[in-house]
């Protein structure tokens, strides 16, 4: 009787895990099945002049470079800010702060930074910077924008990758009469640096695609010129594809996807980069 | 070692002790800047009207209640959907499957988290709304259930790794001592590792609708815009507006300090602070549940 009730268990052991194989399977193939749909028919619109000439007719010819030279200036504007201050502010957490109240707020505060809607950061970059700072629409108020959006994603990763380094790395510096930031700098920061790294390229990565917060901050429909300063506003990929996709009837479909493949790949491409990155510190790492 | 070099590193002390607080700094900023330019709609707009159930901008109609109920359905249905694929892939990923496919299932479901969401919105609006029209014979595909459907995908990446991390945390004791008295993989999954975790995947799942409720792109391109209270038993296969759809889309349209902007940022400080409160939850559920974990384990 008992290997029966046994047996019985065994089925529905069987049953479970392919139930669950099956779930994670149909989670998986749509991701695939969409990255492979979008290249497959954005890949033909994809030539030089694409990348490098203005739209013409109303964005329905010609190429997309002021949308692709937009998001890089945003994207290394968001760098600039968001890098030295995250970095920072995860050096102080990993191996400054002491657990007390304060720092149990600035932990909370960053959990909070981290879950705000991507639109009430554009709401907050248009009170703050666009109209108080009188910055007006330009890729400097959208980068600010973007910066303290990318922030806590830069500071919890620095800060674990901080952390992972073996206490005492620390002891035996300090115990060779080296100071706290000789200590970090000398000694701990290399050794995290390719985590840090890591979270730095997911975190501008994720602002490169954002869309929402640079909506009444830095983007606009259409450029005849190339931005000359960070005090214009410009185009940006994620913005244009809305544009593209929603405002302009009778869109050519192969400009669409062309430019929905650009942005893919400068978005996933950064993210393989941090993923390599990462693999490669893992594999190397002595400790 | 100089003296202008240990002068050099104090500076540096202090600056990581100021940039340290910064996030402290930058969320009272966004609540000050809310509240600065959204507090006067409750001056313009009474507060009847506010909380009414018509959102007509134009002639004056300024009642977000569609607005936070259509929010409120689209989340709903994403998390419905979310759930059990989230749920269910971070207990494959964790407790079933071998080494070497996490490798290749894990990093494919990070790509899915790097996809902006505009483009989710974009092949929403391509594909994926017209098949749901043709499937379901409606008159448009641009819906509450398109848009619950690309959110359940979009908050998929964070309800596993959260639920992932949450289960790889339970001690190998725990299911050591099941398999030893005799129970299958699958009891051990189901009865001891997944209520061990139980708390941690809570906050895998509030972290999800957090996530759903504020998207703002991908809702805003395939929920049809509709500002109508869905109360019917078919709304979700009608057009909604969602709170963040609402903002996104009009914003641009309006005059710095009209009724209007100021409603519109009415809007936002309640999206604050009900990410405020998603978050802060989500938060001290996991911390409390490590401090029982500790205590057991002690």
């Amino acid at each position: 009787m008992s290997s029966t009730v046994m047996g019985k268990a065994k089925t529905l052991q069987r049953i479970g895990f392919s139930l669950l194989g099956l779930i994670t399977t149909l989670t998986v193939i749509p991701i695939i099945g969409l990255v492979l749909y979008i290249v497959v028919k954005g890949a033909p619109a994809i030539s030089w002049e694409f990348l490098s000439a203005m739209p013409t007719n109303g964005m329905r010819e010609g190429g997309i470079l002021p949308a692709i030279i937009g998001t890089l200036y945003l994207t290394l504007g968001t760098a600039v800010f968001a890098v030295p201050l995250g970095v920072l502010a995860g050096i102080y957490l990993a191996e400054y702060a002491k657990e007390s109240l304060l720092t149990r707020l600035i932990r909370i505060a960053i959990i909070n930074l981290a879950g705000i809607p991507s639109v009430v950061y554009g709401l907050f970059g248009l009170g703050l910077f666009v109209l108080f700072l009188k910055m007006g629409t330009s890729i400097l108020a959208a980068s600010l924008t973007l910066s303290i959006m990318t922030l806590p994603t830069i500071i919890s990763t620095t800060e674990e990758a901080l952390r992972s380094v073996p206490n005492s790395f620390r002891v035996v510096s300090t115990s060779l009469g080296a100071s706290k930031w000789q200590t970090v700098r000398r000694i701990t920061l290399p050794q995290a640096l390719p985590g840090i790294v890591t979270g730095v390229i997911l975190g501008v990565e994720r602002a490169a695609g954002e869309t929402a917060p640079i909506l009444f901050t830095g983007a606009t429909f259409f450029l005849p010129q190339l931005p000359h300063s960070p005090l214009d506003a410009t185009m940006a990929l994620p913005y244009h594809i809305f544009i593209i996709s929603t405002q302009i009837p009778g869109m050519p479909v192969q400009i669409q996807y062309g430019t929905v493949v650009v942005l893919l790949v400068f978005v996933l491409g950064m993210n393989l980069i941090a993923t390599l990155i990462r693999n490669r510190a893992r594999k190397n790492r002595q400790w | 070692m100089s003296k202008a070099n240990q002068k050099g590193g104090q500076v540096i002390s202090s600056a990581i002790r100021i940039t340290g607080y910064s996030s402290i700094l930058f969320v009272l900023l966004i609540l000050f800047f809310l509240l600065r330019e959204g507090l006067p709609a409750l001056a313009s707009t009474p507060l009847k009207s506010l909380f009414s159930v018509r959102w007509y901008p134009i002639e004056g109609y300024f009642g977000i209640l569609p607005l936070i109920l259509g929010s409120l359905l689209v989340t709903i249905a994403a998390t419905l959907i979310a759930l059990p694929f989230g749920i269910g892939s971070a207990v494959f990923l964790s407790e079933v499957a071998p080494p070497w496919l996490c490798d290749i299932l894990k990093p494919i479901i990070e790509i899915l988290a790097g996809i902006p969401s505009v483009v989710l919105g974009f092949i929403g609006i391509l594909v994926f709304a017209p098949f749901i029209r043709r499937f379901l014979d409606i008159p448009t595909g641009l819906t509450a259930f398109t848009g619950a459907v690309l959110l359940g995908l979009i908050s998929i990446p964070t309800i596993v790794s959260v639920a992932e991390d949450a289960l790889n945390t339970v001690p190998n004791s725990y299911r050591q001592a099941a398999l030893a008295l005799g129970a299958t993989e699958w009891q051990t999954i189901w009865n001891v590792t997944l209520p061990a975790a139980k708390s941690g995947v809570l906050t895998a799942v509030m972290l999800g609708i957090g996530r759903s409720m504020g998207e703002t792109m991908a809702v805003m391109m395939v929920t049809g815009n509709a500002p109508v209270l869905p109360l019917q038993l078919n709304s979700l296969f009608r057009p909604v507006r969602t709170m963040t759809a609402t903002i996104a889309s009009e914003m641009g349209e309006v005059a710095a300090g009209s009724q209007h902007y100021e409603v519109l940022f009415f809007i936002g400080i309640v999206l604050f602070l009900l990410s405020l409160v998603i978050n802060i939850s989500a938060s001290l559920v996991s911390t409390r549940s490590r401090g029982r974990a500790e205590r057991l384990l002690s």
